[in-house]
């Protein structure tokens, strides 16, 4: 332990789909006295291993409906993996999309303090980092305005800023470099290469291998919920590429 | 010991870590439930104030008047409707607070149980606010003169019959929140199971009005509602402090402390075995 910023050990993941959509508590009844629950088995990760050190940098490649998302859920703690299991150091900045935890009816402001509660900080401790927040992320007196009126631009740019200002020691991204303008893009590249220069751990999910290539030094990449290729990041990108050319 | 020591402490720590949470939680119920109202906090007040003014018109009357012994008619009902409040409001709160967090639940790993809790913790300030009204229209009773209400040192007793309420509705908002993540049903259901908890519960009326013989079948099963007790405890410590042994019913404290335990019990079980189940319904 220490060493790893996460270990994923053996991870399967399956959900139930269930044929019907039998949400109400009769029809639950009648079709389990009948014996009619019918379930489809649906695996989004079937036995996913690896290990990340402290300060690496992973892409995570695939194509739609690949398990990446199910991946990262599993990585965050918020799906609990049906066998196998997921070990995490340190805090978590999860952006699965970003402005998770956010309250639409709440201010920007007030939403600045609960989503940094979210990650186990106190009011104190954000309210020191507050101004840096609201500066990056361009709000502006829109800070104060309840967040159901801001375009998804505006909340990603704040989620984002909260997110990298912590300074966590694991960093979630799905795509999130795709949102802003081309000035903010640069801008939250700067942030991201600032904390990686302080030793942050990334996984990062994106289709552009590109962008994999630049900012992560290993990449994996999953197929229908298997781990196909593991290493580092300019071998898989390449790999990756030729899968994409042959689809 | 100290496995159970090694046990528990994760389950601490994690609690540690999300204090704050728990407290940006607690606020932000609070705050919501009367952001972009005209009077805001004021509905605190208001809500019970009114409720007590109209019940107080309709059925004093009936059940106010003479030998009915229930002191003084308005205070006695404030008494059992703001207990009666806090706990069908923590519930109801608790009952749906997965559900209308799971844009959160869905992206972050946050220890579940905070949701419920903090609904009932919120539920909890409103209904300590909503006590000031009790202590108002006590004083003004008392400043006219008319059927003034003798509160004595006994009022202390009022933290037993709260406390009991807080841990009964933490533990039933558990069970509920659980159930209404499967069975959204259970949320129709529970609306009409807490108007039907409302008769069976002395609010209106003195126990003593129903004419139920001392021992009796029908007056054992309306004491197994454990508000039954609570409210009964309520009124003892705040109304009836001069003559409190005769009012204040030991065994039904003990039914009812051990009823809310049980419940909580039941509760962090059923929510403890289903919680990663959660995200897979909302």
């Amino acid at each position: 332990m220490g060493k790893y910023a996460i270990e994923a050990d053996h991870v399967s993941m399956r959900f139930n789909i269930n044929k019907e959509g039998v949400d109400n508590a009769k029809e639950y009844f009648i079709r389990m006295v009948k014996r009619d629950l019918h379930y489809v088995e649906f695996w989004a990760l079937k036995d996913v291993s690896f290990k990340l050190k402290k300060g690496d940098r992973m892409g995570v490649l695939g194509f739609n409906g690949a398990g990446k998302s199910t991946l990262l859920k599993t990585i965050a703690g918020v799906l609990k993996p049906t066998q196998g299991s997921v070990h995490t150091e340190g805090i978590i900045a999860p952006m699965l999309e970003l402005g998770a935890g956010f309250d639409s009816n709440y201010s920007g402001r007030e939403n600045v303090f609960l989503y940094a509660a979210t990650m186990g900080f106190s009011r104190k401790f954000i309210q020191e980092k507050y101004d840096e927040i609201v500066e990056f992320s361009e709000l502006g007196d829109f800070i104060n305005a309840p967040i159901k009126s801001y375009s998804s631009g505006m909340r990603s740019r704040l989620g984002f800023a909260i997110a990298t200002s912590v300074k966590p020691e694991v960093l979630i991204l799905d795509e999130v470099l795709s949102v802003g303008d081309a000035a903010f893009r640069a801008k939250s590249e700067k942030r991201l290469e600032s904390l990686m220069g302080d030793g942050v751990t990334v996984l990062y999910v994106s289709h552009s291998t590109g962008n994999v290539e630049r900012i992560c030094n290993k990449a994996i990449i999953l197929t229908q919920g298997q781990l196909v290729a593991n290493g580092d990041s300019a071998d898989v990108c390449e790999l990756y590429r030729r899968m994409v050319n042959n689809k | 010991m100290n496995r159970i020591k090694a046990a528990v402490r994760p389950h601490i720590d994690n609690f540690m870590k999300y204090r704050f949470l728990l407290k940006e939680l607690v606020n932000k119920n609070i705050k919501l439930q009367y952001r972009n109202s005209v009077l805001g906090i004021f509905w605190t007040f208001l809500q019970p104030l009114l409720t007590m003014i109209v019940l107080s018109f309709v059925f004093m009357n009936v059940f106010g008047r003479g030998n009915s012994k229930t002191g003084n008619y308005p205070v006695y009902l404030l008494c059992g409707r703001l207990l009666f409040q806090f706990y069908t409001t923590a519930t109801k709160r608790a009952m749906t607070s997965i559900r209308r967090q799971s844009s959160m639940i869905k992206k972050v790993y946050v220890p579940k149980y905070i949701y419920p809790l903090s609904a009932v913790l919120s539920s909890f300030v409103t209904f300590l606010i909503s006590l000031s009204v009790l202590v108002v229209v006590i004083l003004y009773f008392n400043l006219r003169g008319k059927e003034p209400v003798a509160v004595t040192w006994r009022v202390v007793y009022t933290i037993i019959p709260i406390l009991i309420t807080l841990v009964l509705s933490l533990g039933v908002g558990m069970i509920l929140a659980t159930v209404s993540v499967f069975f959204k049903d259970v949320e129709n259901l529970y609306d009409v199971f807490c108007l039907l908890l409302f008769y069976l519960t002395p609010i209106v009326y003195h126990p003593s009005r129903l004419n139920f013989v001392e021992g009796s079948m029908q007056l054992r099963i309306l004491k197994l509602n454990p508000l039954y007790g609570i409210v009964g405890m309520f009124r003892a410590a705040v109304i009836w402090g001069h003559e409190f042994s005769q009012n204040w019913d030991t065994v039904l404290m003990y039914y009812t402390a051990a009823f809310a335990v049980v419940m909580l019990i039941i509760g962090f079980w059923l929510f403890y075995r289903n919680q990663d189940k959660f995200i897979l319904h909302i």
